[in-house]
């Protein structure tokens, strides 16, 4: 039982913090498909910077500058999004889409190259931190405590308080509901979703560094992040694009991610006999039902996925 | 010849150049960084594939097989192309790809059934799981990306437990087709001949030409053609003109993703591939087809050459030299020129100001 809460609270961190990276872009009014993209990029910087990190590092600076490496790098990435989508008036969900791929491509091209040139038979696309993932965990009673779960909470408050309490939270989500009325008092548009596109680049990132070290101590570049983007995507629909609900849908979707690793520790389950690629399945079969049932009356931004047209009224 | 420069087909094509050329160049420069001694060997084997080889039959031969694998992305573009022509971005022809990979293996090694029927089999599976995502697009409201990817995972899973039933009991794969159903193999009628008698060069290959140009004459010269991109275009108005959407939304993607199936059986009913059961992620298949579907500018013959070029430097990145190099850096250069398909809107508004200025 005990199990089922760790992995339940840690892929629920994962999907708050993917989903709020999503959340705020598509409040700035620039739908982001390339959150998985993002998440591979931050977890490809933060397995680097773990990896080069002085094996007796102090468990703060290695927190501190993998967490760092992954936002920076995800930021990276989502630049590369808002470069097309912002300022080119690209079609975004192509680019998006485009964003993914290209970001497993890159990893896997980047991180064979450092694996070959390390040693000529290594041709895996794997990078693991078994000594460096110890500086995120806390054992308390068997309960492996992360402090990745600490900051998710910190983050979420942080951004709730930045979209509603805050001058530019309020105008940056203006711009997505009608963003030639936020121009009209002053607004800059192409600054704030600007801000929209990175800070989901940030915490798409951070989330993929916390995805990979969830659970397991390497990773395998070559599988991406297993559609976890998307999920996050299915978990901010559910929570109506509003923090709250965001963490409650991340709890309820978590739960179900981490019945797949963990159903053999529950008699009445093993007893059932259900094929673990049922497991596998649930969150995906489960996000489509919720989607199914709440889309109907959408809550989405008003002017997302709409390139900016100053002209447009 | 001024017309011929102002055009839109031109200026289609000239952008997909650029961006195929950027793309190129990008991957260039990333062989560069990882090895500078041999990035100009890296790269022209990615270009050159099959001529990498010096005299003509294994040349041939080799051709063939870039022509084989060629068929099946043919139709996952124009899969991605037909939908994406009614506003729809089939983003699911990655699952619509592996049902028909499900479907057409399963039929032919379960119950040893003539090749039409595995086709037939591969196409109604891709089309119930494109089915479905139209049902949820037209009636709950559901974004088709988003459920398309959740599709996408579920039907991985589903025909991995599937295939298990007929695999090699030693090994992850499926039983070889040739061995255990000789009959639901596709004919060749003698092509392979032409192709240094490869024998996986089959009837696939002309189909998916024929299938482009029938997409190409739905779309264009028909009444439902018509109506599905009015569709498209504005929704509300189509709605308002007694068009039935919700129908359309529905048979697009039901369509789309039955080009998708039959791609899938294009390519496993040649026997060419066995599937391996544990596959930890749907074949890239159906994502090389939104690059293509792009890259030839959304025109059913310009998806012809743009997948046989995507295939092209997909198995050229066998060829790299794998002590310094990985065969993904053509993953690399194609995710690479469907980023900057993105930016063809701008390319063309560049180039009809460039014209303007001459008048």
């Amino acid at each position: 039982m005990i199990l089922l809460i760790q992995y339940t609270l840690i892929f629920a961190s994962v999907l708050i913090l993917v989903a709020l990276g999503g959340c705020v872009s598509e409040h700035s009014g620039v739908i982001n498909l390339g959150l998985e993209g993002e998440m591979v990029f931050g977890a490809l910087g933060g397995a680097l910077a773990m990896k080069y990190l002085p094996a007796d590092s102090s468990a703060f600076v290695i927190i501190l500058v993998a967490g760092l490496a992954a936002v920076v790098a995800g930021m990276l990435g989502s630049a590369l999004l808002g470069v097309a989508c912002i300022n080119f008036k690209a079609d975004q969900t192509i680019v998006g889409t485009a964003l993914n791929m290209l970001a497993v491509a890159a990893a896997t091209v980047i991180v064979k190259a450092i694996n070959t040139a390390e040693n000529p038979d290594n041709v895996s696309s794997e990078i693991s931190y078994v000594q460096a993932k110890k500086a995120f965990i806390e054992n308390i009673n068997g309960f492996e405590f992360s402090w990745f779960m600490l900051i998710t909470v910190i983050v979420l408050i942080l951004i709730a308080t930045l979209l509603y309490k805050t001058r530019s939270g309020l105008r940056l989500m203006a711009c997505g509901e009608f963003p030639q009325a936020a121009a009209s008092v002053g607004i800059n548009v192409f600054k704030m979703r600007w801000l929209g596109v990175l800070l989901s680049g940030a915490l798409g990132g951070f989330g993929g560094l916390v995805y990979i070290t969830a659970g397991v101590s390497q990773w395998k570049f070559e599988n991406g992040v297993a559609g976890f983007g998307f999920l996050a995507l299915a978990v901010m629909i559910f929570g109506q694009w509003k923090p709250k609900h965001i963490a409650w849908a991340a709890v309820l979707f978590g739960m179900f991610r981490a019945l797949s690793n963990v159903y053999s520790g529950f008699d009445f389950l093993v007893s059932m006999h259900i094929p673990s690629a049922l497991y596998n399945m649930l969150p995906y079969i489960v996000s489509l039902i919720v989607l199914a049932f709440t889309s109907q009356h959408s809550r989405a931004p008003k002017a997302e996925g709409i390139p900016y047209d100053k002209g447009m009224r | 010849m001024k017309k011929i420069l102002k055009s839109d087909g031109f200026q289609s094509l000239i952008a997909s150049l650029i961006c195929v050329i950027l793309g190129l160049l990008i991957g260039y420069i990333v062989l560069l960084i990882i090895n500078p001694s041999g990035a100009w060997e890296g790269i022209m084997a990615v270009i050159k594939n099959f001529f990498f080889y010096p005299s003509g039959p294994a040349r041939m031969k080799y051709f063939g097989s870039t022509l084989v694998k060629t068929a099946p992305l043919v139709m996952c573009s124009l899969s991605i192309l037909f939908a994406y022509k009614v506003g729809l971005f089939n983003i699911g022809v990655a699952g619509q790809y592996c049902a028909g990979v499900g479907a057409s293996i399963y039929f032919a090694l379960a119950f040893h059934l003539p090749w039409y029927v595995c086709v037939l089999g591969a196409m109604v599976a891709g089309a119930l799981l494109g089915g479905i995502s139209g049902l949820l697009k037209a009636y709950c409201n559901v974004n088709e990306v988003i459920s398309g990817i959740m599709l996408n995972w579920i039907c991985l899973y589903t025909v991995n437990g599937l295939l298990s039933k007929v695999k090699e009991p030693t090994s992850p794969y499926t039983y070889n087709i040739a061995i255990k159903s000789r009959k639901s193999l596709l004919p060749s009628f003698g092509l392979d001949k032409l192709f240094g008698n490869n024998k996986y060069v089959t009837i696939a290959i002309p189909l998916a030409i024929i299938l482009a140009i029938v997409v190409m004459v739905v779309l264009d010269k028909t009444k439902v053609g018509y109506e599905l991109k009015a569709t498209g275009l504005n929704k509300n108005a189509a709605k308002y003109a007694g068009i039935k959407e919700k129908k359309n939304i529905i048979m697009t993607l039901v369509l789309a993703g039955g080009l998708a199936g039959l791609g899938a059986s294009f390519f496993y009913l040649t026997g060419i591939e066995q599937w391996m059961c544990t596959s930890s992620s749907v074949p890239s298949m159906g994502f090389n087809g939104i690059a293509s579907a792009f890259l030839g500018a959304l025109n059913p013959i310009g998806t012809l050459i743009s997948s046989f070029f995507i295939q092209h430097i997909t198995n050229g990145g066998g060829y790299v030299d794998k002590t310094m190099y990985c065969s993904q850096i053509s993953d690399l250069i194609s995710s690479i020129i469907i980023y900057l398909c993105g930016f063809v809107l701008f390319f063309k508004t560049v180039m009809k100001r460039m014209g303007g200025a001459k008048k």
